[in-house]
């Protein structure tokens, strides 16, 4: 039995150990030459425009369902007036940052994973070292900035659908006034909570791409292995998307409010 | 007496004919419990070829990785082109794989890429090559490959044997003095297999490139040692028979649960009495 947890403790700190180094030799990468611009446009394109659809609809029925939750529960204290408020802070300060995080890691963790997977267990990475590249400056680093960037891009657009989606059922569903909605909206957010949801998504993005960028590079067993580091990718990048939250959270509410 | 010989630099020395340019002294490796490789020594000399045979398994295609630096050997010592690069870190091993070339064992061309951009990725990626210059060598070495008309295809409408025909216009596109085959043949109809093979003697004997052919096939690696590629009057390669002396420059390593049993030329191995050997020849 202590065999079998020595092995997991070993294998966790040596995965531990490999994240660190690839996420050093990633960060010099971004800092230092040879910089592929190409892959890194590709990667933006791919990351943030590819990303769009999904974001945009997740956020639209994520501010729609919140409105008529939130709708039922104000109407017992007669404040369905301010259903705008709740929206904007739920929105902005927690579920758009968390929720298209874990849309990323569904769509960008996954492809990330699979495609450099596919790359080690062709012997692709292999080439691309034998032909003088860095597979970290070349694969990575695209992708590194791509997420980092691209998702509070993306965490923008979601915030903004969702409280357009919340404003849809309030004048239609809900029968709140247009003008009270948007007052109530803006009424609520503090510079703070901005701060709060433009910064979470900087580090949930750079989570997701290295937590993918590492588990492909580490695949091995043939298709078979590519299959379970997909898996591997998206499960991880999710767990750690939401834990990456809240201490990013704490971490805000001790320094911005 | 002034003396006015200027001596060599180890540029001049290494591309002298006879000059060792890979060199394996004892070397091992093992992945955790398993030995893979075990006091394996070799030397390859320029313009020739060293052909390594063995089952699946043995340790042939990890020696090709030490070689280029891909995989580090846990102990020996490791030359290449004069460096010695199990001392050498990633950054630079950089320089030694300027002048060696891998065709790896399913090709491994980048699927995101055409054959052209897979074939010139090291001149258009690599180097400061202007771009009509490189266009035009991933002309001439797709033109010698017998593929020029495929420049524009993807890797995935390749055959088998095309994709590993481009693998080895993509190894000789920045012109590497060295070129190392890792079961360049394996799993390809005879006939396309004779194609990859001439490709490998056209390489060694008209443009002076010194190989490393690894593979279990012994039809091949028999026809790419006792063969050699000439070029008539006409302008035009034919594959002859190779001479005696040519012959002699084709030498064969078996390798056996990662330790080396035979080392010697064709004739060699043929005579060999070592009941593995025999097996593995009939």
């Amino acid at each position: 039995m202590l065999t079998l947890f020595e092995g997991w403790g070993k294998h966790a700190a040596l995965e531990v150990q490999e994240y660190v180094f690839l996420v050093r030799a990633a960060i010099v990468g971004v800092v230092t030459r040879p910089r592929y611009r190409y892959d890194i446009w590709e990667q933006f394109d791919r990351i943030g425009v590819g990303s769009l659809t999904v974001v945009v609809l997740t956020g639209f029925f994520t501010g729609a369902a919140l409105a008529l939750q939130s709708g039922l529960t104000l109407d017992q204290f007669g404040g369905r007036s301010v259903v705008g408020r709740l929206i904007s802070a739920s929105m902005i300060k927690e579920l758009g940052p968390v929720l298209t995080a874990l849309m990323l890691t569904g769509r960008v963790g996954s492809g990330i994973a699979a495609e450099l997977g596919s790359m080690v267990v062709t012997d692709q990475i292999y080439a691309l070292r034998a032909l003088g590249t860095d597979p970290v400056r070349k694969l990575v680093v695209p992708r590194l900035l791509a997420g980092f960037f691209m998702a509070p891009v993306l965490t923008i657009i979601s915030d903004f659908v969702g409280i357009v989606g919340g404003w849809l059922v309030a004048i239609f569903q809900l029968q709140v006034a247009s003008g009270i909605y948007w007052s109530s909206v803006t009424q609520a957010l503090y510079m703070q909570d901005v701060w709060m949801g433009l910064i979470k998504p900087f580090v949930l993005g750079f989570v997701i791409v290295t937590t993918a960028c590492h588990v492909g590079l580490r695949t091995s067993g043939g298709t078979q292995g590519v299959g379970q580091s997909t898996t591997v990718a998206v499960v991880t990048g999710s767990v750690a998307v939401i834990a990456a939250d809240y201490f990013v959270t704490q971490v805000l509410i001790k320094l911005l409010y | 007496m002034e003396d006015t010989a200027t001596p060599q630099t180890a540029e001049e020395i290494l591309s002298e004919p006879g000059a060792p340019v890979v060199v394996f002294d004892q070397v091992q490796l093992a992945f955790d419990d398993k030995v893979i490789l075990r006091n394996i020594s070799f030397t390859l000399i320029s313009g020739h070829t060293k052909i390594i045979l063995g089952a699946s398994g043995s340790g042939k295609s990890t020696t090709l990785k030490i070689i280029t630096g891909l995989l580090r050997a846990d102990s020996g010592v490791v030359w290449v082109n004069g460096e010695r690069v199990d001392q050498l870190s990633e950054k630079e091993m950089m320089n030694v794989r300027g002048d060696l070339g891998m065709i790896f064992q399913e090709g491994a061309l980048f699927d995101s890429l055409t054959v052209r951009e897979n074939v010139g990725y090291k001149l258009y990626e690599e180097s400061d090559m202007p771009l009509e210059q490189a266009h035009r060598r991933v002309e001439e070495v797709l033109g010698w490959v017998g593929l020029a008309e495929y420049i524009d295809r993807m890797p995935s409408e390749l055959s088998g044997g095309q994709r590993r025909r481009v693998a080895i216009a993509r190894a000789m596109a920045f012109k590497p003095r060295i070129l190392l085959y890792d079961e360049a043949t394996t799993g390809l109809d005879p006939i396309t297999a004779t194609t990859v093979d001439e490709e490998i003697m056209k390489l060694r004997d008209l443009e002076h490139v010194s190989s490393i052919v690894v593979t279990h096939q012994l039809r091949d690696a028999f026809y790419v040692a006792t063969h050699m590629a000439v070029r008539n009057d006409d302008g035009k390669v034919e594959i002859v028979r190779a001479t005696p002396e040519k012959e002699r420059e084709a030498e064969f390593i078996m390798i056996r649960d990662g330790v080396i049993i035979f080392e010697g030329d064709a004739d060699a191995l043929r005579g060999s009495t070592d009941p593995y050997i025999q097996t593995f020849l009939s």
